[in-house]
């Protein structure tokens, strides 16, 4: 017989109480790990933009506002000049490389891990092989890639001159990675020869997911394949690419080893980390340089909630206990 | 379009990927073999069977290393920069590990408010520019007197490990019985014990997969050790081989280059190899599952 | 002593709320059955009875004691789970002896509890292997043992038996029976959604729907004098005839019910008149289906193997003292 009254809550048992306890004190030491790594120098650095502090006096920055990301001197002659960032005319070459860099890579190694995964889910014999050969790429180190593909693409001895000058693809040898109009190519290739295999093995498992029984059925109502791969399959795998999706747009825009090591100095491929770098160590100006790690990190925070609200994309999947 | 056709095109399509991803090695691998002026000639299959460029590169001290050397540690040069990458992504592998054990066991067991905060907050720490972090980090370095010292790698690779591993880890706990753990709980388990008696016999392949996750992206970090180290003995691998300098400024020792990235990425192929499936099954929880 | 006694109890997760309100004493020694359709509440209160979930508003007392917070290892309880939730990397003789570990007995004293559970389970060759090496029977009946070392004063069984086949389950209900007489001094309360199974285990039956409990009382007690119209619907298989209309005003009720046994096939011009729809021959029973023209055909059980030919006219006669008389609102009917 439910009684009119609201029941009064009661609270936590001890069994409830001490896994809470548990909990936090489990907690603790991840917790100050990531404060002392990871947020502490965050906030420092973003403060370093707020200063015009020099590299080799760290500890002797003076305050300046927003005078690196945008300062203003007016001349004697009433010509007001603008200094900063924001007007950097090399920073902004910079973004202009990495979204390019992250648009381009990001499309076509998904396209490309697509059908890998595509075919790589339909059962053949030797597939166990394949799977093996494209980890291949990705258990390379990001360094040792970059040098196996600047030997490849070397000018005078690199084997890839040779192949397009035998094919016909070219009539003189290409400095690949010291060329500004193919430089980005040459980063984008190795990046993509890198990458794929992982989008590729993503897609997979977000293939692998999809029950058999739909294709069957499709097969049975004689379904034509091509429809088949837009209207089902697509749609099913949508949401494992989304996350793939994002996990490497987001990796796109930090890139730093490949640029720096493949083509060194090259303002057609220098990126955001790039160039940040360099003005905290190589010009020695770690506000300056700060400023713009600052606003790349921004860059991404803003892509990423954009991202998770228009996709609608769950990355936590917290629904269970 | 004939059915053979089709089969014909899809192998085609498997031998194109299975050469465009294991050709750069494979010529990596020749080149190496090739010594002097044999290799500026371009050959697409191996011609000379050399070890020169790798004895070259395996120098400690400006002599070949022995078996002596390494017993008594007295290595340098790119052996040594080979040991250090080993003891640092070990250590840090082993610091995230025994850190995000327990933190897992709370994230993906214990319901409490804000775990879902805590989850996303983990998330977007890896999601950090390393490089806005960097400024941060040298002044820590700095002031703890860790500059050109191995710690100070430890030190910074954390942030990345760390969320990497609590976020694997805590996906594969999720997925463990629930009823396991309540016959614990009747039998008197605390959540230490539960943790130490049951979920860690069991999740062992799944330590062993993240550890070496874990590893492989430590091994491979470039820009802090790149920062962070002054002279060759503290150097790491990636940062070693990106400054490999020849007999003038302006020759390339492609040889010796090609052989330090084949005894640098050889162990990391067989490892990922060997663990294939495990690998990819922790590639794809903390990727795909979420 | 092992009483429970359940006061106003509550469960509620989030807004929802699940147990709503029940009321219930479990005697000392007693095999008690919770029953009911899925999303009653049976399960969870099983576990609020064992500790795994908190009660939201209401008491628990064992012995006269209130227990509302007091964690599961302290209640003196041993839960039987339905996947039989053995540690997998552990081996028989270690799952048994992990809950004894804990709490600090010597290995003397552990091994002899072990044995003695292991012999009457008759699982003693067992004790050196993993559970991935048992069949589903044998892991059930290690679960069982493991509980049985814990020496509790209250078992309980959370559908033991709904991962075993048919007659796996038949035998291990034999000895769960079993088990009950050789320890008769410690209470059993026992969730199953299957009245076949409360029906031959139980004590005393308990029927939830939605949260409540509709009828407590024993098997007969449930078959005989069912005290609503579901608890009628619900023990007893096949399910029990109802019919209103013409028929119950006949009986000066609103809605009667006759179970499937107490009625019988006679010449159309007897009793109700019908026509035979269908016929189900088990071989030791049949049972006939008839259209009386009602919503559903009525199921009249006969002994033996029947023969009738669909369409076949036939008066069905119900026992006039089994009738049970229902009111409007589902209770029985005043006499």
């Amino acid at each position: 017989m439910p009684q009119a009254a609201a029941p009064r809550n009661q609270g936590l048992s001890d069994l409830s109480r001490e896994r809470l306890r548990s909990a936090w004190i489990f907690l603790f030491p991840m917790c100050l790990a990531l404060l002392i790594v990871a947020g502490w120098p965050l906030m420092r650095s973003i403060w370093f933009g707020f200063t015009d502090t020099v590299t080799d006096h760290i500890g002797e920055g003076d305050f300046i506002g927003f005078g690196n990301y945008l300062s203003s001197k007016t001349l004697p002659s009433g010509r007001t000049i603008y200094f900063g960032v924001l007007v950097d005319s090399e920073w902004w070459n910079a973004v202009w490389n990495t979204v390019r860099f992250a648009v381009l890579s990001v499309v076509c190694e998904t396209a490309l891990g697509m059908c890998v995964a595509l075919a790589l889910n339909a059962s053949f014999p030797g597939r166990g092989i394949v799977r093996a050969a494209i980890l291949v790429p990705w258990a390379i180190p990001t360094i040792v890639s970059a040098k196996m593909w600047a030997w490849m693409l070397n000018d005078q001895f690199g084997i890839i001159n040779d192949f397009f000058l035998r094919i016909g693809l070219i009539s003189h040898k290409i400095a690949f990675t010291a060329t500004d109009a193919t430089s980005m190519g040459a980063v984008l290739a190795v990046d993509i020869w890198k990458t794929t295999p992982f989008m590729a093995l993503l897609i997979l498992a977000g293939l692998q997911q999809i029950p058999n029984d739909i294709y069957e059925a499709a097969a049975i109502d004689g379904v034509h394949p091509l429809k088949v791969f837009w209207r089902l399959t697509l749609p099913l795998v949508r949401p494992a690419v989304m996350v793939a999706v994002i996990f490497r747009f987001m990796d796109a825009m930090r890139i730093f080893d490949l640029v720096y090591v493949l083509t060194p100095n090259s303002s057609a491929t220098k990126t955001m980390s790039v160039i940040a770098r360099e003005n905290m160590f190589d010009f020695d100006k770690l506000g300056y340089g700060s400023a713009m790690s600052t606003l790349l990190f921004l860059i991404l925070l803003i892509s990423i909630i954009l991202y998770l609200r228009i996709g609608r994309v769950d990355l936590t999947n917290d629904g269970g206990r | 379009m004939p059915a053979s056709v089709k089969t014909g095109a899809f192998y085609l399509f498997i031998a194109a990927i299975v050469t465009f991803a294991v050709f750069p090695f494979y010529y990596a691998i020749i080149t190496s073999f090739k010594t002097g002026t044999a290799i500026f000639d371009i050959s697409y299959l191996p011609t000379s069977f050399g070890l020169e460029n790798y004895l070259s590169v395996l120098k400690s001290g400006g002599k070949a290393l022995t078996w002596d050397d390494v017993f008594h540690f007295n290595i340098s040069g790119f052996p040594l920069n080979f040991v250090n990458s080993v003891i640092i992504s070990t250590l840090v592998v082993c610091l995230a590990l025994l850190i995000a054990v327990t933190a897992s066991f709370a994230l993906s067991r214990v319901r409490f408010r804000g775990r879902g905060l805590l989850m996303m907050t983990i998330l977007s720490v890896s999601m950090f520019p390393q490089v806005a972090v960097l400024p941060g980090l040298f002044e820590i370095i700095r002031a703890l007197g860790l500059f050109n010292k191995m710690p100070a790698l430890i030190f910074s690779y954390t942030i990345f490990t760390l969320p990497f591993t609590v976020w694997v880890l805590t996906t594969f706990m999720r997925d463990l019985p629930v009823e396991i753990e309540e016959a614990a709980i009747v039998d008197g388990a605390s959540p230490w014990t539960i943790i130490t008696r049951i979920f860690l016999p069991l999740l062992w392949p799944a330590l062993v997969t993240t550890g070496l996750l874990a590893f492989i992206a430590a091994w491979n970090e470039f820009l802090y050790a790149l920062t962070f180290t002054l002279d060759n003995a503290h150097r790491t691998v990636p940062v070693a081989i990106s400054q490999l300098t020849g007999a003038s400024d302006h020759e390339i020792p492609w040889g010796p280059i090609m052989a330090a990235s084949v005894i640098v990425t050889l162990p990391l192929i067989v490892l990922v190899l060997i663990f294939q499936r495990k690998i990819i099954a922790g590639l794809t929880a903390g990727g795909v599952k979420g | 002593m092992s009483e429970i006694e359940l006061r106003n109890l509550r469960k509620s997760f989030g807004s929802v709320d699940v147990i709503k309100g029940v009321d219930m004493t479990i005697h000392h020694g007693e095999f008690m059955v919770f029953v009911g359709p899925s999303g009653c509440g049976k399960s969870t209160l099983l576990r609020l009875i064992a500790g795994l979930e908190d009660i939201t508003s209401g008491d628990m007392l064992f012995d006269g004691k209130v227990v509302n917070k007091v964690t599961p290892k302290d209640r003196g309880i041993a839960m039987v789970f339905q996947s039989y939730a053995l540690y997998p990397h552990m081996t028989v003789y270690e799952n048994m002896a992990f809950g004894m570990q804990l709490s600090g007995n010597g290995k003397d004293a552990i091994d002899k509890r072990i044995h003695e559970a292991s012999d009457m389970l008759q699982i003693t060759p067992y004790l050196k292997r993993l559970p991935k090496q048992l069949s589903g029977g044998q892991r059930q009946r290690v679960a069982i043992g493991r509980a049985i070392v814990r020496d509790p004063k209250v078992f309980l069984f959370d559908e033991p038996l709904s991962n075993l086949d048919a007659a796996l389950r038949v035998a291990t209900r034999l000895e769960i029976a079993r088990l009950h007489e050789r320890m008769h001094e410690t209470t059993m309360i026992y969730v199953t959604h299957d009245q076949v199974e409360a029906m031959t285990l139980a004590d005393r039956i308990c029927v939830l729907r939605d949260g409540l409990v509709e009828q407590i009382g024993t098997p007969l007690e449930l078959y005989e004098r069912p005290q609503s119209l579901f608890v009628a619907g619900f023990i007893g298989s096949p399910k029990m005839n109802f019919l209103d209309g013409k028929y119950a005003a006949d009986y000066r009720a609103t809605t009667i019910g006759v179970r499937a046994e107490h009625l019988e096939i006679g010449a159309p011009d007897k009793g109700w008149p019908g026509k035979v729809v269908h016929t189900e021959n088990l071989g030791a029973d049949s049972y006939v289906y008839a259209d009386l023209g009602t919503a559903e055909p009525v199921i009249v059980r006969q002994n033996g193997t029947t023969r009738f030919d669909n369409g076949k006219a036939v008066g069905i006669i119900p026992t006039a003292a089994l009738v049970h008389r229902f009111g409007p609102d589902g209770r029985p009917a005043a006499a």
